[in-house]
């Protein structure tokens, strides 16, 4: 409160106690500061942090990867199944897959959910720079997500690791375990990055999340059905490039020998979402509110 | 100061606001008025940059809304107090809200203080009833004590107190010298609040003038006259004489006569001159309530009528006869009377007046509609284009209580 303030005594905004004598314009005591990135994404980090919905995604994406994880890698080393030179992290893939669906669904709500309470309204107010909205919320969201996930992906690879030692499984490289935490990791939260592109440009939760959950299963689903030979290629495209499919990439394990290989899901999904959030700001910027 | 300019707004063919012009000034507080749905929400969100206007623009203190450094500084609005997230916490919602500004934390509570919410602060909003909910929304307006205030319907919801309270706030902000633009339905809620009036119907501007000149322009005064009941041959030669002497006489439906163009004083003396009792001579000024309906009378969208009850009622026993409509009522330049005094009046009328069903969207007749002069709401302000009314048609209650009106709503 170092401004200088005459005609009020102390600090604290004083307003409640009428001045006998009315000024033109008001001042108000507290100092006003340029806000920048930085107090939006506090603001956002608050609003994340301050719902339930947060809590019980996270919640139940930790408790499918990790217990998923667990399950499949006790089956797997109960069984006689000859596991030989495939690496233990490849068992995570199932439990990230189910959980994913759970990112989708924050990743939307992030967004969405400030539409369909009106709670965008005041927060936009609040901040009529719109795009530093969007991106507070993207950082924010990309955060939680990548952290969330990057330890769960890690302590699910470290679980199977262990369980697995000793039945012939081979030990997973240096790069392995990178592609198979960061790698994956980057993955999933950028899908959950294009939930959040979507839900704003949606405006509805429910709407959103369908579209993601479709996008995340119908290209197996249709492609299954698929029996066509003239189809072939459709149908060899659909699986490759299926969001599932480019997950288990990062496991080396991919459905077919051609398509993404390597790093390139992750680029494929750094181009989708970076197209989707184009899209987001400019309606954001264009729509009315 | 806020300035408006040729502000249009169009969804598609339906045009919500045209081609509005005004300015909002500070040390005053400027009362919106219009009906439901005529295009005041829509600008309070153009003001805010929400929507982009259609054609025209808005400013505030010069600049854009959007264009504002640190707007929520400068600008403070409450537009719809169920725009928060219910599942956060009061204080969490005001919190991400001063973070977005950098606002100390300590202001939060501050004005947490100040609305009277620090109990339930931890609370998660959606367990809020409406005024809860208001106070929230007022607490957010006010958390970057700003110069220019925007209120949509600050009172909705309230409790008597609470209303007291935005009432008397909004007189405080304005005192300091900040721009406090307030918007409602309820005439009665701004001839307390407000020193300046903005009025919309449709989407178009009807006045831009300060609350007195308003109800000057829109209102006349008159003063009823009552001659004895007994010698209704006194009341006739009255009326001779008044007319003579200049004034314009109407007959009311009770008996009385309502003068205008004389004077008290003079009143008296042509009934001294005349020989002619006088049972009553009483000053009367049409409300504010009454004075706005005449303005907005074309621009209501939302009309309600009359509740007949024909389909329960028992039809008109042999020579009952429905009450025939006042003379003059509904006719441009017709002010409905007041209601005779309440206590020690011995000429009542008869309460269940026809077209009094408090149905209308200004229906429930607003108790707080006395000018700041004193003078009692008129119910009457709550006709809507008169009808006669079958005799059996229970008369609604006098509504009395000073909250209804707010609440009704």
């Amino acid at each position: 409160m170092s401004t200088p303030q005459p005609p009020m005594p102390q600090a604290a905004p004083d307003w409640q106690a009428a001045p006998g004598s009315p000024y033109p314009t008001y001042t108000s005591p507290i100092p006003v500061v340029r806000t920048h990135l930085g107090h939006a994404i506090a603001s956002e980090w608050t609003k994340i942090k301050s719902v339930r919905s947060t809590m019980w995604t996270l919640g139940v994406f930790v408790l499918l990867v990790l217990g998923l994880g667990l399950l499949t890698g006790a089956v797997v080393a109960s069984s006689d199944t000859v596991v030989d030179g495939e690496s233990p992290l490849a068992l995570g893939f199932f439990g990230l897959l189910l959980g994913s669906i759970c990112l989708i669904t924050l990743g939307v709500l992030t967004t969405a959910s400030e539409y369909g309470t009106g709670m965008v309204r005041t927060t936009m107010t609040a901040c009529p720079s719109r795009g530093r909205v969007l991106a507070a919320k993207a950082i924010v969201f990309f955060l939680v997500a990548f952290v969330v996930t990057l330890v769960s992906a890690t302590l699910v690879g470290l679980m199977h690791v262990t369980m697995l030692e000793g039945s012939g499984a081979g030990e997973p490289t240096g790069s392995e375990w990178l592609k198979g935490t960061v790698g994956v990791s980057l993955y999933v939260a950028l899908l959950g990055m294009l939930s959040l592109a979507i839900g704003s440009i949606i405006r509805h939760s429910a709407g959103a999340i369908t579209i993601m959950i479709g996008a995340l299963l119908a290209p197996l689903v249709i492609a299954l059905f698929m029996f066509s030979e003239s189809l072939r290629d459709v149908q060899q495209a659909l699986f490759e490039y299926s969001i599932p499919n480019q997950m288990s990439v990062f496991y080396a394990n991919s459905l077919s020998d051609s398509g993404p290989s390597g790093w390139d899901p992750l680029w494929i999904m750094l181009g989708v979402t970076a197209v989707a959030f184009a899209g987001a700001f400019a309606l954001l910027e264009k729509r009315d509110v | 100061m806020i300035e408006a300019v040729g502000l249009t707004k169009r969804y598609g063919d339906k045009t919500a606001v045209h081609n509005l012009s005004f300015q909002v000034r500070p040390g005053a507080v400027t009362g919106f008025l219009g009906p439901n749905g005529s295009g005041k929400s829509t600008t309070m969100r153009m003001i805010l940059g929400l929507d982009n206007p259609t054609a025209g623009s808005v400013t505030i203190g010069g600049h854009p809304y959007r264009k504002l450094p640190n707007a929520p500084r400068q600008v403070g609005a409450l537009l719809d107090a169920k725009a928060v997230h219910g599942g956060r916490s009061a204080r969490n919602h005001l919190l991400s809200l001063a973070q977005l500004s950098g606002i100390p934390a300590r202001r939060v509570d501050e004005v947490l203080g100040v609305v009277g919410l620090q109990d339930v602060a931890k609370r998660r909003s959606k367990g809020f009833s409406l005024g809860m909910g208001q106070r929230l929304g007022i607490a957010a307006a006010l958390l970057g004590d700003p110069q220019v205030l925007l209120f949509d319907e600050p009172v909705n919801g309230l409790d008597p107190e609470g209303i007291h309270w935005v009432r008397n706030l909004m007189k405080t902000l304005a005192a300091e010298g900040r721009t406090v633009f307030v918007s409602s339905h309820l005439m009665s809620e701004m001839a307390l609040t407000a020193d300046h009036l903005i009025v919309i119907g449709r989407g178009q501007l009807l006045a831009d003038m300060s609350v007195t000149d308003f109800i000057s322009a829109n209102s006349a005064d008159f003063a009823r006259v009552r001659t004895p009941d007994t010698e209704p041959q006194l009341r006739e030669k009255l009326t001779s004489a008044l007319t003579e002497a200049g004034g314009h006489v109407l007959p009311e439906q009770d008996g009385a006569l309502r003068v205008t163009g004389l004077a008290l004083p003079r009143i008296s003396d042509i009934a001294h001159d005349t020989d002619v009792r006088l049972w009553e001579l009483s000053p009367h000024q049409a409300s504010l309530e009454e004075a706005y309906m005449r303005m907005t009378q074309g621009a209501v969208d939302y009309r309600s009528t009359d509740d007949q009850k024909a389909g329960l009622q028992q039809p008109l026993p042999p020579g009952a006869q429905p009450p025939m409509p006042v003379p003059g009522q509904g006719q441009p330049g017709w002010y409905a009377p007041p209601p005779p005094q309440q206590g020690g009046q011995p000429f009542a009328a008869p309460q269940g007046a026809p077209g009094q069903a408090p149905a209308g969207p200004y229906g429930a007749p607003a108790a707080p509609g006395a000018l700041p002069g004193g003078q009692p709401a008129n119910p009457y302000a709550a006709q809507q284009p008169p009808r006669a009314q079958p005799v059996q048609q229970p008369s609604p209650a006098p509504v009395t209580d000073p909250t209804e009106s707010e609440d009704a709503r």
